[in-house]
């Protein structure tokens, strides 16, 4: 099982709240993106289960929606914002300093599988610009400084 | 940190001034308790709703005061109420869009943080209006934090008689259930929005049907943005006279603005409707002016998918009509500034690359026509464009224009258009001098 009791738990009890069982595909992918970090097919399977509808339409669903990664991706997935109200205040910038920091471009995931690095659309932090999402969190108003501190509190945790 | 987001709001003016009433207590780090929340007079317009009024009645009161949704179209709250088709056998839905995806926009996201249960008092408001027992609140994937707020304070909303079964003794029972999204902006259309609460992909519906008439699980269902309902409970409270007076003649009321990009002091700002652009830009209170007090070259004032203000433009009223008369809309209320350092076919590059990454696809205009226009912007943004790409890019953009499902095409061209428009020289010197008259590249401090 990939899925913890406590996620299957808050899924079957989502799929009961809807009128329809197939209503509750979206949050379900939502809880195990949050416990799991990415989903695949093993996942989908699960989730099935646990929510009772058919593996196919919540492998179709998922295919749509762009925030679940499909593969494993590195222990923290940092995702900065490049869309234009982070973009003024020097998202692209930030972008090049996590590069440089963590070694590795953009798309890629650092030797020790800690970091993923990725650019997303705008994740409704405009006015604490530039910022960055870290697995569920949000980091704004982002300095090289406060980058520095947050990646060595993560590399203690990890 | 006392907040989840450190974001800056006129909290303290809206303490103190009676006319602004969404912003009142977002500093207090208590306000999204139910404990709170009813101290601060929580759910007192639920309770009286409840008891003396008719579902007639609200819609009434709703439409009387001029509250006009704040999602982006400007829609007036009541009159769509007042849709849903009163003898319908089938069940009515109310869908709180919290989508909250347009480029520029970070409204709702603090009065869900911040203040949950004014949002859920406004939702049961209008779920009685019309008639629905079952209401959703559709929040972007993204916000976990505002998803977890949300799921404590249906909770403690459940845990204290305000949602359930035979609430406060009056026989009507209401649910609540809180839906979360997977990261597609065009979920927060709503008819799209409606697809991907039924579990399917989120594509856009054809309209006719309307929602109101056909919509969630094909029955009568309601869509409204998250400030749009805060507001109701305080209609209730005050009255539609008051609200009414408030604003201007035709846009009633107060609304959020998100100020963000090169401005002192970004940051979202309750003010009533028809206060001035310049002043929210440049007062000390608010925006504060430009960083480093550069000279303002635009604005884009409703979101990514409004036209452009240049300076000269932008002594205005923030208000539905004042911003359609510089050929603009007010939008979301997400005024994006940037200075003279910036370069107009950078910005715009980075708009059609939003839009092309999100449209649904289901209609070749804007599924083809957002990829042509992102392929030119892009080359003339590196220096490669030619003769003839900004006559080519007007085609397009009008080939797009009103010739698509849903509003999401017309949203990706308008921006372009106004840039064009204004902004012609500019991209004149790029396409012949092979460069940008500015580098758009800023460091993060
Ligand atoms: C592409 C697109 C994206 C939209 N995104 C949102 C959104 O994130 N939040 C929102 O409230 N409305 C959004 N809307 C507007 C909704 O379709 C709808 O008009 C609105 O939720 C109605 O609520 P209101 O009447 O209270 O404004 C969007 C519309 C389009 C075309
Ligand atoms: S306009 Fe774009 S987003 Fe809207 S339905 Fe057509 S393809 Fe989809």
């Amino acid at each position: 099982m990939i899925l913890s009791e406590a996620s299957v738990k808050l899924m079957a009890e989502k799929a009961e709240q809807y009128p329809r069982r197939k209503s509750a595909i979206l949050p379900a992918l939502t809880i195990a993106y949050r416990q799991v970090g990415y989903l695949d097919d093993a996942v989908y399977k699960e989730i099935s289960r646990a929510i009772k509808v058919p593996y196919v339409e919540i492998a179709e669903a998922a295919t749509f929606y762009t925030m679940f990664p499909k593969k494993p991706v590195g222990k923290y997935l940092i995702q900065v914002c490049h869309n234009i109200s982070c973009a003024l205040m020097g998202a692209d910038s930030l972008i090049e300093y996590l590069e440089e920091k963590l070694g590795i471009e953009k798309g890629e995931t650092t030797p020790d599988k800690l970091f993923t690095l990725i650019s997303v659309e705008c994740l409704g932090s405009c006015a604490t610009a530039p910022m960055m999402q870290i697995n569920q969190d949000f980091y704004e108003n982002l300095t090289p400084e406060k980058v520095d501190q947050i990646l060595d509190e993560l590399r203690a945790k990890a | 940190m006392s907040f989840y987001s450190p974001v800056r709001t006129n909290a303290a003016e809206a303490a103190s001034d009676e006319k602004l009433h969404l912003f009142t207590y977002v500093e207090d780090p208590e306000q999204h308790t139910v404990k709170r929340y009813e101290e601060h007079g929580g759910y007192t317009a639920w309770k009286k709703v409840l008891a003396d009024m008719k579902p007639e009645e609200v819609i009434e009161k709703v439409k009387n005061s001029g509250l006009r949704g704040r999602g982006g179209a400007g829609f007036p709250t009541g009159v769509k109420w007042g849709f849903v088709p009163k003898d319908s056998p089938k069940p009515r839905y109310l869908c709180c869009n919290a989508d909250e995806s347009e480029p520029g926009t970070c409204k709702d996201r603090v009065l869900m943080e911040r203040d949950p249960h004014g949002v859920i008092e406004g939702m049961a408001i209008g779920s009685y209006a019309i008639g629905c027992h079952l209401m959703f609140i559709y929040i972007r994937g993204e916000f976990g934090h505002c998803i977890d707020r949300m799921e404590q304070a249906r909770k403690e909303a459940y845990e204290a008689g305000h949602l359930g079964k035979n609430i406060y003794g009056s026989g009507y029972d209401l649910d609540l259930i809180i839906h979360t999204g997977g990261g597609a902006y065009i979920c927060g259309e709503e008819t799209a929005l409606l697809n991907s609460l039924e579990g399917e992909k989120g594509l856009s519906r054809i309209r006719p049907p309307f929602p109101a008439v056909e919509g969630l699980y094909a029955s009568p269902t309601i869509v409204n943005n998250v400030e749009s309902l805060a507001a109701v409970p305080h209609i209730i409270n005050r009255g539609a006279e008051w609200y009414k007076k408030l604003g201007t003649e035709k846009s009633a009321g107060t609304k959020i603005f998100s100020l963000s990009g090169h401005v002192k002091q970004p940051g979202n700002y309750e003010v009533e409707l028809g206060f001035s652009l310049k002043k929210l830009i440049y007062d000390e209170h608010y925006g504060g002016g430009i960083l480093g007090d550069k000279k303002l070259k635009g604005v884009i004032p409703g979101g990514a998918s409004t036209p452009f203000l240049t300076p000269d433009m932008i002594d205005i009223g923030l208000d539905y009509e004042s911003l359609v008369e510089q050929s603009s809309m007010l939008g979301s209320g997400a005024i994006i500034v940037f200075h003279e350092d910036t370069c107009i076919v950078w910005v715009i590059l980075k708009l059609i690359h939003f839009f092309r990454h999100e449209s649904c696809g289901k209609c070749t205009p804007c599924r083809e026509g957002t990829g042509w226009l992102e392929q030119i912007i892009r080359r003339i943004e590196a220096g490669e464009g030619r003769k003839g790409d900004l006559e080519t890019i007007e085609d397009l953009c009008g080939n797009i224009l009103g010739r698509t499902i849903c509003p999401l095409g017309d949203a990706a061209v308008m921006p372009i258009q106004s840039a064009l428009r204004l902004y012609r020289e500019e991209w004149e010197y790029h396409i012949e001098n092979k460069k940008c008259q500015v580098k758009s590249h800023y460091p993060f401090k």
